[in-house]
């Protein structure tokens, strides 16, 4: 694997690791899947429960190291100089580049564009395949479960196109109701759009089966926001595309990489075909006083300097997860949500939203009577416990829900059974304050 | 304005750990009793017939709203009811407002509205200001930055209500 893995963040599996004194409580229980001492922000205050990593994951020593290191050894403006250290600077991004895509499982690596983040990508794809292929009569759907970045981009995009935006209901636990998507779904959809899985409820949805749904009903493109999917499911991007999905998007913060670099995962003959939607540097092939002719991919796409630290940041990233096995990512955090779901719904007026725990990733989002949601987050916060309230960028799907706005707590490999002990402890004691008149 | 105004405070944390061991004291600062019992039993909520000024304002961050009218007689306020939904922060405000409105002239109201505002971005001159009354119990948000747009959404929408009367001829008032 990558240099940039250190054994350190290889932790031996539970069963194996040696058992040094202490309660048996805590003997028994299953600790991170990797040590809160390779995050050197979870490192400096040990009594911080951050239970927000669906919104953004700490970062890993090993990225924040790839990080320095780049602008420490290789820092230069790639595909610029002849001089060697703005090749190394090229060489760093495009292998930046092979290294994601084989997180992502993109076999050609060329398909990949690097963005800002997921709502770039949405961006790209609906200014470019959108404005070119969406006109009036046509039909754009999406699900009451989409983000603002996808739901709001394409909600906008058939308003100026002159289309029609349908949204797909969900079933009564929170899935995409499938039933509702084949009969939204026909001749004039051009569109469909859905994430791979939902922000605000944690559930995973079934990408091929819907893929498959879609392709035999219409030539619709297949567009999957994959911001809380990357961080916690082998995505896979080939087998995907196989089964008919178009473009899958992510995001780099999500998965412990930098701020401000994502990925957009294309089928090449889409990408050719499309035209670009940022003009400038990088991206031309032959700049005449009256035309212009693009450059090939991906650079097409990349318009200006690239992001090539947060590139390497992210490939660090990838390469500690890819490493580690999202099989076990997953099945970590399913335990963790499995136990705090469970402890939850158990309190007298607290009602969990969304589906079965071996449906989900790692997000709880749940409502207790007569506390709202922005006080039980900063009783929690008081506590050292970080959680998320609000509407999760997901204001339709609060509507449906008849809540404007949740409490979510999300784990990823550094979340603990302490985490979920201080989740269930604060929300008591926010029941007790308001109970307590 | 909020990062002014925190002498009298306890000592700033340092930047990027603005928390110590849990305090209770903090928590018990904010989540007062009085503010607590104005949330479990709203005064003045619901519509407001005849209204002179109504506005209304929605904090995006979480989709709580509130919707205040004000009724005038003369230049003094006889009458201010809210309708809306959200925190303990956001309601309690809002029920505190509709209270501490009535009987000020239009001048005195805006004037109000900036004490208050100053009072949760922790001044420390308003929150020495015993004429606020049962409002100085809001000054313990000023320690929550996430918080004080919570404390704020009734003022902001109240402040909108008086301009919009301004805007109008002062023969607006409903029976004076």
């Amino acid at each position: 694997m990558s240099t940039f893995v250190s054994p350190d963040l290889l932790p031996a599996l539970p069963a194996d690791a040696p058992r040094t004194a202490g309660s048996a409580a805590a003997a028994d229980a299953p600790g991170a899947l990797v040590a809160r001492a390779e995050f050197p922000l979870l490192a400096a205050d040990p009594t911080l429960r951050y239970l927000d990593s669906a919104a953004t994951a700490q970062k890993p020593r090993a990225v924040l190291d790839a990080l320095a290191d780049y602008y420490a050894r290789e820092n230069a403006n790639p595909h610029r100089g002849a001089y060697r250290l703005s090749v190394a600077a090229t060489e760093a991004y495009a292998a930046a580049r092979a290294r994601v895509a084989r997180f992502l499982g993109v076999g050609d690596a060329d398909t990949l564009l690097f963005v800002r983040g997921t709502t770039e990508a949405m961006n790209l794809v609906a200014g470019s395949w959108g404005r070119a292929h969406v006109g009036a009569g046509d039909e754009v759907v999406v699900t009451a479960m989409d983000h603002h970045a996808s739901f709001v981009t394409w909600q906008q995009l058939a308003i100026a196109r002159g289309a029609t935006f349908r949204i797909c209901e969900l079933t009564a636990d929170g899935r995409i109701d499938l039933d509702h998507l084949a009969a939204l779904v026909g001749p004039r959809t051009r569109v469909v759009a859905f994430p791979h899985v939902s922000n605000a409820l944690g559930t995973v949805n079934p990408v091929r089966e819907i893929a498959a749904l879609v392709r035999e009903r219409s030539a619709a493109i297949v567009v999957v926001d994959g911001a809380q999917g990357a961080p916690h499911l082998a995505v896979e991007f080939d087998r995907l595309a196989a089964a008919g999905v178009d473009f899958y998007a992510c995001s780099g913060h999500k998965v412990g990489g930098p701020m401000g670099i994502g990925a957009l995962v294309g089928r090449r003959a889409l990408l050719e075909a499309m035209p670009p939607w940022q003009y400038g540097g990088d991206m031309i092939s032959l700049v005449e006083d009256q035309r212009t002719t693009w450059n090939v991919l991906p650079h097409k796409f990349e318009a200006g300097t690239p992001n090539v630290a947060d590139a390497v940041g992210l490939a660090a990233a990838c390469d500690l997860l890819g490493a580690l096995g999202l099989d076990r990512v997953l099945a970590h955090e399913r335990a963790l949500v499995g136990q705090a779901m469970a402890r939850l719904a158990a309190l007298d007026g607290v009602r969990v939203h969304g589906p079965s725990a071996e449906r989900r990733s790692g997000v709880v989002s749940f409502s207790v009577e007569g506390v709202h949601p922005h006080d039980l987050a900063t009783i929690l916060d008081e506590r050292g416990v970080c959680i998320r309230a609000g509407h999760h960028c997901a204001q339709p799907l609060m509507r449906r829900l008849g809540v404007s706005a949740t409490a979510r707590a999300s784990f990823w490999v550094y979340s603990d059974p302490a985490d979920v002990d201080a989740l269930v402890d604060g929300v008591q004691a926010a029941q007790r304050l308001f109970d307590g008149g | 304005m909020s990062e002014d105004a925190r002498d009298g405070g306890p000592a700033a944390a340092p930047r990027g750990v603005p928390r110590a061991a849990p305090s209770e004291a903090q928590l018990a600062a904010i989540y007062q009793e009085l503010i607590l019992d104005h949330y479990r039993r709203p005064r003045n909520k619901g519509a407001l017939a005849d209204a002179d000024a109504t506005a209304a304002r929605t904090n995006p961050l979480c989709g709580d709203e509130i919707a205040l009218a004000v009724a005038f007689e003369g230049d003094v306020v006889r009458a201010a009811r809210f309708t809306g939904r959200g925190c303990s922060i956001s309601q309690a405000s809002a029920s505190m407002l509709t209270g501490a409105l009535v009987g000020l002239t239009r001048p005195e109201a805006e004037a109000l509205v900036r004490r208050f505002t100053a009072l949760v971005h922790g001044d420390a001159e308003a929150a020495a200001d015993a004429s606020l009354g049962e409002l100085r119990a809001l000054q313990g948000v000023s320690r929550f930055p996430a918080r004080i747009r919570c404390a704020t959404l009734a003022w902001s929408a109240l402040g909108e209500a008086l301009q919009t009367l301004q805007a109008r001829p002062a023969a607006s008032g409903s029976s004076g």
